[in-house]
């Protein structure tokens, strides 16, 4: 259980502080902001000293910790600092110094309901929003009282995450299937790791208590039902929204939930085989002298010629005493950022079969020490509308109501990268100065 | 009210602003009081002003107020009863939410005047007819028990807790689970508890099958609670424990880590009761992939996710046998998460994967962070010693990394090959030239001191032996003692070795040892090389070049006992730090108590369970270091020998176990020299064992040993206990007869 929760800003100032549990006293801020806030070497988001643990998460400059002083659930503690992360970016839209300033009393609000005596509570966003809200509710009158009772009902109910009063005039679903895909290629261009992390995120606006069925080309059940389907995806591992009901799908892989009202993630998926990578990142860097390094780019897309990617952008690593890069492009815009080391290539659109290229020059100071460079990955973001690297697709989504209305669903199908689609480049040797070498003889 | 503030100043604007006779502005205050004693002023002065603005239909302000209170209850005890009435009041509001919210304030109070107001309300709450009310109220019931245990007991409230289980609301039965819980706890924890006494929170075969029920239906972190509380269920037969295990199997797809994590502990208690291999086989296929799958949580959650994999692997290595590619480091992952990730890689290791791992290693070696790259030729090391057919492969990457020339790079990987001549003696001299071409970059203690060993190992095939080692007896009294001690035993191996050409070295070395030396250890075994050559050079030779044990990766790095414990602990702080629970919870005397008391339970003698203890908390000190990312280079990261009891002696326990918990006190020390070692780690150290260790270093049989420093793959007792003490016992006897 969680004995206290803080929110630091970078200066280690207390945002906010609430403690669940009588087992500190408030100067426990103190201790943190001595041990991780002002230490520059903190190699562990869990410190204990003594018998207290701090658990911190790091967010835009601010610190979210929690504080135990037992023998705590690690992963339920870091769950739900991250919750409250999310819960905040959804109240108030970012989660920053200035949000946590100016929202302290519904934070407050918020993490009392959210924990109560150090146990995570109800944490549902969609329901916390029915009843802590930033307008004031006057609780004596009649209304109200049915209405909290309805929330309250809500809030512990098996379906926690529904009312069941919920009208639309049309009824509509949309699913959104994004995935990222994680790639580490060798310089060599193997590929050492590709896989995708797959979510679904659905916005269901349907009326009553519906019932819903939700299929995937998923091969485990294509396999059993129809033979010799060759688009089926092989999904590693599967977890899904609470909604969903779990028994089911160990039984026989069906999907099967009553959706929360609203846009809510229904499931997160992992596929590793088969991976389709919609880029192809062909660098060539090399060497001249000691002073020059060249870059030959290619960047080569791989998929039908219908579809195109967007927002791409390739960082390309330089070595740290460049002085200058020239850089020259067939598409978008390159530009060398000293500050971080990195030539940044900027492509808006690149339609499927074509391929571009990027060539550049970076000069470098000469240095007599030797310099150590880590040598980064080249490191590409991009995205990919109506196309899954997987190859999952929906096969369908049935919704069951008693009043037995119709239903209109949309799916659309994203492919992306942020961050994680990188392509290592061969070494870039360091001048090395020459060493007296000591002789040796040896005998077998 | 004796102490009024100033008519000045910032509490006292906010005192009038309280009484103001418009709302607004009343509320205003109220939100700015609660935002200087965020930031830590004292507003404890305002408290009556607060205190009238608590009777309102605003549940904002309410809150509000509330949480006033409930920071300064306790400093005003006497105004805390003006507030009472409201509070009682609003436990029979007819809006649920209210009364909730005043039976969950009211339990935090503390203080004494308000508790017996509390018990009828919360009686009441209890059976409240909204979920929402009753979840609440449960929880009250634990904040009761914090405070004041005797009233929890003498209302009853126990046993409504207990038929609380039945509820038909499951987040009502997962907060009455994690409320009985933590009273369970608190009680066990009394030092007036006897072992024998249960404790208060039993779960029985009737609990356990609505506990099972309302699982599937409450809330994530309902769930953590409830299958925390499976987790302490003792199954009657095979049956129940497959039962349990087929119920809890869908929690993995679970998409909150904690869920997945608590899921997995129940699955590997209750697989223990589990005999079907099928089943066994099935329950470990399907717990792999969520376990992959929290390597794309956030950073913090990964890395609990990794640490306990890494237990996992220890006791079922076949877990995650095709998945080692998922564990290769990004570019952007923390280091700490970096650093858990190789470790990891190294036990997944086979000679299926070991070039992909091998390359990998290569790359991590050119990173920018010292430690990682340290770290990742170390893992380089393990896969040569664990894997033979890669040793080749291994070696020559740790080839390439020597050509790199980067200081550290090259130090390491000197350690690194000293542990491959060990594993594989005279396989690899080829490469010795390489390594002595570096000698003069060696400038950290460990990297000289492994160049020494592999010199005086090989000192009859190197031509200029003497000449190298030469060097490191000119500047012998500079050089740092584990440095010294390694230049001794090499300078003697090669007299011993060549004995016409090395006469004059062996005679300085000895003569600065025994004159110079300011550390009683390296004098004292320059003495007894000194006699041992003068008397019998036969039983020299026979203790100095002995064959020595051969070293392999140990496949746990706890104990076995320890390993179980943890793994039924699976996501907690232990887990993650691989140690037990007593070590970091310090309830003072009661953490040694316990400690005791658990050894004694098992029925183990008083002895054994101190070693354990002893043992245990030492290994806790090794993992706590880990945890750290002590940066110290290695010779000075474990502290062996008396500086050891020195460290131990420091925390609670085993300062209250060296006091005189056992009867002989050298029980004590022999397992803390144990400890030191590392030897501990998977042999009990017994006085003999301890013993062997000691020849040995004199021997330099284990010259390793004198490092002191040491990463597994360094423990020459570790793997292989048993025949240590037989296959030294010669030498000994020679050494002893000397004397």
């Amino acid at each position: 259980m969680i004995s206290a929760f803080f929110v630091f800003n970078q200066k280690g100032e207390v945002l906010i502080s609430r403690l669940y549990r009588t087992d500190f006293k408030r100067s426990i801020a103190d201790v943190f902001r001595i041990q991780v806030v002002s230490n520059s070497d903190v190699r562990s988001p869990i410190i204990t000293l003594g018998s207290t643990s701090f658990f911190h998460v790091r967010i835009n400059n601010l610190y979210v910790v929690a504080v135990t002083k037992n023998n705590a659930n690690a992963a339920l503690v870091f769950e739900f600092c991250y919750r409250f992360i999310s819960i905040a970016r959804s109240y108030f839209g970012k989660i920053d110094e200035e949000a946590i300033k100016n929202n302290f009393v519904l934070i407050y609000e918020l993490i009392d309901e959210i924990n109560d005596f150090g146990y995570p509570q109800n944490s549902e966003i969609d329901t916390l929003k029915t009843y802590i809200t930033t307008e004031s509710i006057v609780s004596s009158s009649a209304v109200a009282v049915e209405e909290s009772s309805k929330i309250t009902a809500q809030a512990t109910g098996a379906t926690s995450w529904r009312r069941g009063d919920v009208k639309y005039k049309k009824n509509e679903a949309f699913v959104d299937v994004v995935e990222t895909i994680n790639l580490s290629m060798s310089a060599k261009g193997t590929i050492l790791r590709a896989d995708v992390d797959g979510h679904i995120q659905m916005r269901a606006y349907l009326s009553g208590t519906p019932e819903c069925k939700f299929g995937l080309n998923d091969k485990l059940v294509i396999d059993k039902s129809e033979r010799g389907a060759s688009d089926a995806v092989e999904l590693d591992d599967c977890r899904f929204h609470q909604c969903v009901r779990l028994n089911d799908f160990d039984a026989d892989r069906s999907i099967s939930f009553v959706p929360p009202d609203g846009e809510f993630e229904l499931m997160r998926y992992r596929a590793t085989s088969n991976v389709k990578l919609p880029l192809r990142i062909i660098p060539t860097v090399t060497e001249i002298g000691t002073t020059r390094v060249s870059y030959d780019v290619t960047v080569k897309t791989n998929f039908n010629n219908k579809l195109s990617a967007t927002n791409i952008v390739l960082r390309i690593p330089t070595p740290l005493n460049t002085v200058n890069v020239e850089c020259s492009v067939a598409n978008g815009k390159a530009k060398y950022a000293p500050a971080e080391n990195v030539v940044i290539w900027k492509i808006p659109r690149l339609q499927g079969g074509q391929e571009c290229a990027f060539s550049a020059v970076a000069e470098l100071t000469s240095t007599t020490t030797r310099q150590v460079w880590a040598r980064p990955p080249i490191d590409v973001d991009f995205q990919v509308l109506m196309f899954t690297a997987s190859g999952l697709m929906v096969r369908f989504l049935k919704v069951f109501e008693k009043s037995n209305y119709n239903s209109i669903k949309w799916v659309r199908y994203l492919t992306k990268a942020s961050g994680s689609y990188q392509i290592r480049v061969r070494r870039v040797f360091h001048c090395v100065l020459l060493r007296k070498f000591k002789k040796i003889n040896i005998q077998f | 009210m004796s102490f009024r503030a100033p008519r000045k100043g910032e509490n006292y604007e906010l005192s009038v602003d309280l009484n103001s006779e418009y709302r607004e502005k009343r509320k205003d205050a109220i939100k700015r009081t609660i935002a200087s004693m965020t930031v830590g002023k004292d507003v404890s002065g305002l408290f009556p002003d607060v205190l009238k603005n608590m009777q309102t239909d605003d549940l904002e302000q309410k809150k509000l107020v509330y949480l006033y209170l409930m920071n300064y209850a306790k400093t005003q005890p006497e105004l805390v009863i003006l507030a009472v009435n409201t509070f009682v009041k609003d436990t029979d509001d007819p809006n649920p939410l209210v009364r909730a919210l005043a039976i969950r304030t009211m339990g935090v109070l503390r203080a004494e005047k308000i508790i017996d107001y509390l018990c009828d309300p919360l009686q009441k709450c209890l059976r409240d007819e909204n979920p929402y009310v009753r979840k609440t109220a449960a929880l009250c019931v634990a904040k009761l028990y914090d405070l004041k245990p005797e009233l929890v007991i003498e209302n009853g409230f126990l046993e409504q807790l207990h038929e609380m289980i039945a509820d038909s609301n499951p987040m009502v039965v997962a907060n009455t689970v994690a409320a009985l819980t933590d009273i369970h706890i608190a009680a066990s924890a009394q030092p007036s508890t006897s072992s024998s006494d249960p404790g208060i929170f039993i779960i029985s075969a009737a609990i356990l099958s609505k506990l099972l029920i309302a699982l599937n239906e409450c809330s994530e972190w309902g769930r953590v609670a409830i299958l925390n509380a499976l987790a302490r269920y003792e199954a009657q037969d095979e049956k129940e424990s497959e039962h349990i295990c087929e119920r809890v199997v869908p929690q993995f797809q679970h998409v909150n880590g904690a869920v997945v994590l608590a899921a997995v502990k129940v699955i590997m208690i209750h697989m223990r009761g589990v005999r079907r291999g099928d089943l066994i086989k099935q329950l470990v296929r399907k717990m792999a992939p969520p376990l992959v799958t929290l390597l794309s949580s956030p950073p913090e959650v990964q890395w609990v996710a990794l640490r306990n994999i890494n237990l996992l692997l220890q006791k079922r290595p076949d877990i995650l046998q095709n998945e080692m590619r998922v564990f290769f480091c990004k570019y952007n992952d923390p280091l700490y998460v970096k650093v858990e990730k190789l470790e990891i890689m190294v036990r997944l290791a086979g000679e299926n994967n070991v070039d992909a791992l091998l390359s990998e290693l290569k790359e991590y070696s050119s990173e920018v962070d010292v430690d990682f790259v340290r770290k990742s030729i170390k893992a380089i090391g393990q896969t040569a010693v664990k894997i033979d057919a890669a040793a080749e492969r291994c070696v020559n990457v740790l080839l390439e990394l020597i050509g790199t020339r980067v200081s550290y790079v090259v130090q390491e990987a000197v350690v690194v090959m000293k542990d491959i001549f060990r594993k594989y003696p005279s396989t690899y001299e080829g490469i010795i030239p390489t390594l002595c071409a570096n000698l003069d970059e060696l400038d950290e203690p460990e990297a000289k001191a492994s160049l020494i060993w592999i010199i005086g190992e090989y000192a009859n095939k190197i031509d200029n032996a003497d000449e190298l080692l030469g060097i490191f007896v000119d500047a012998f009294t500079e050089e740092s003692y584990p440095v010294q001690l390694q230049t001794l035993t090499a300078v003697v191996k090669l007299f011993l070795k060549k004995p016409d050409s090395s006469q004059g070295i062996v005679q300085r070395i000895l003569n600065t040892a025994t004159k110079d030396c300011d550390s009683p250890d390296v004098r004292d075994r320059a003495y007894i090389y000194w006699r041992l050559l003068s008397t019998d050079p036969g039983a020299a030779k026979a203790v100095v070049l002995t064959p020595r044990p051969p070293i392999s990766i140990p496949r746990t790095t706890v104990t076995p006992a320890l390993l179980e414990e943890l793994l039924g602990e699976v996501s907690s702080l232990a887990s993650v730090y691989h140690k037990p629970e007593e070590t970091f919870v310090g309830r003072g005397r009661v953490g040694a108590d316990s400690v005791q008391k658990k050894g004694v339970d098992s029925g183990s003698d008083d002895r054994f369970s101190t070693q354990k203890a002893l043992q245990t908390v030492a290994a806790g000190q090794q993992a706590e270091n880990l945890l750290d990312f002590d940066d110290v280079p290695a010779t000075n990261g474990q502290p062996s020998g008396l500086a050891a009891t020195q460290v131990l002696s420091q925390t609670p326990a085993a300062a209250n176990l060296l006091a005189g918990t056992s009867s002989n006190p050298l029980d004590d020390l022999v397992s803390i020299f144990g400890s030191g070692s590392n030897a501990s780690l998977a042999s009990a150290g017994t006085p003999q064992n301890t013993f062997g260790l000691g020849g040995l270093s004199l021997g330099g049989g284990d010259s390793l040993g004198a490092f002191g420093s040491s990463p597994p793959i360094m423990t020459p007792s570790a793997p292989s206990p048993p025949q240590q003490p037989q296959q030294h016992s010669q030498p000994q006897d020679d050494l002893l007869g000397l004397f």
